[in-house]
């Protein structure tokens, strides 16, 4: 459910970089520690996306995995719940490495050709 | 026409986060410590604060920023303490955000006399999603998880378990009616949130509420220890 919210902070992240230019493509890093249901947030963000630069936009969500690492045994494994213990020795003071991740990377953007002599 | 890559790099909550930064100097500039209070709706977030505030925070000089979607009902009944208290409603948002974010916070700074403010607690609008996800510029985040909810909620819920130091869990009181199982609820926060703090209460009652009140104040001490 927080993936309405999250759309929005998307957009206005987007917006700043777009410059008044129409943007195409949004390409993220999203960690799966975020809980984000990548359906749903492509779903919110074509809602939030109209009439906004980005309206029409492709987003695209490269999603990255969590890696953890127990400090007093260093193992690293890769969480698929929510469990923050150490499968070998049952520590609890763990690392998080990857995961939390939600980013964006770039922004693909449209320039007509009128517009480099027209006034910004 | 022509298509350009324009590399952004930027985690898309910085914008919400400068904000936090911003607020975060304004309460330091006047010596507020803030405390960010979330939970899901109906936990008892503001019977908790009433249960605190009847008990008295000694020297402490106490302020609360509510945030609900519609409504004051909340903030009249903080009133009743007389402590300073500013509602903030989220439904000019988009059907009516779900959680308070910094700007909002900001826009109601103006509202609360900081400089007469020790604690700053800012009730969130109740739902265990969304307010996780912004910082509003607090030095401490707690949450409550009531006995009526379920011990499997830290592992449905982590996002919100995980960015809580404290954890309340409260409604105690009706324990000898519930089949609830508190140490499991407590394995289950401590599953995805190793090392985070605790505290039973009934707001109701007042039962284990002079303890989180202490570990309230205790969050103004430590700031100015570090300070």
């Amino acid at each position: 459910m927080h993936e309405l919210s999250l759309s929005s902070a998307i957009v206005d992240t987007v917006e700043r970089h777009a410059d008044g230019r129409r943007v195409t493509t949004v390409t993220m890093t999203i960690g799966s520690l975020r809980q984000v249901v990548a359906e749903s947030l492509s779903f919110y963000f074509e809602i939030v996306s109209r009439g906004r630069v980005c309206e029409g936009a492709t987003l695209e969500q490269n999603y990255v995995e969590a890696r953890v690492r127990c400090v007093p045994c260093d193992r690293g494994w890769t969480l698929d719940q929510p469990i923050f213990r150490c499968p070998d020795c049952g520590g609890s003071e763990i690392e998080v490495l990857s995961g939390e991740e939600f980013e964006v990377d770039s922004i693909d953007v449209t320039e007509e050709e009128a517009a480099c002599i027209a006034p910004r | 026409m022509h298509r350009t890559k324009v590399k952004v790099a930027e985690d898309a909550l910085d914008a919400n986060t400068t904000i936090a930064q911003a607020n975060r100097g304004d309460f330091d500039r006047d010596g507020v410590s803030v405390v960010n209070l979330m939970s899901a709706p109906g936990a008892g977030k503001t019977t908790l604060l009433e249960s605190v505030f009847g008990m008295g925070l000694g020297d402490v000089r106490a302020g609360v920023l509510e945030g609900d979607v519609q409504g004051s009902m909340d903030a009249d009944r903080i009133a009743h303490f007389h402590v300073p208290v500013t509602q903030i409603n989220t439904d000019s948002g988009f059907g009516g955000e779900c959680h308070l974010d910094a700007n909002m916070v900001r826009s109601a700074l103006g509202t609360l006399p900081l400089a007469d403010i020790d604690l700053l607690v800012i009730e969130n609008v109740g739902n265990l999603v969304c307010p996780a996800e912004f910082r509003v510029g607090e030095d401490a985040r707690a949450m409550i998880c009531s006995v009526t909810e379920g011990e499997d909620k830290p592992l449905k819920y982590p996002l919100m378990f995980r960015a809580c130091e404290m954890v309340v869990v409260n409604k105690i009181d009706l324990l000898p009616h519930l089949d609830f199982d508190v140490d499991k609820l407590l394995y289950n926060v401590e599953t995805v949130n190793p090392g985070a703090k605790h505290q039973l209460v009934s707001a109701r009652t007042g039962e284990g509420v002079e303890a989180f009140r202490d570990w309230l104040v205790g969050v103004g001490e430590r700031e100015k220890a570090t300070a």
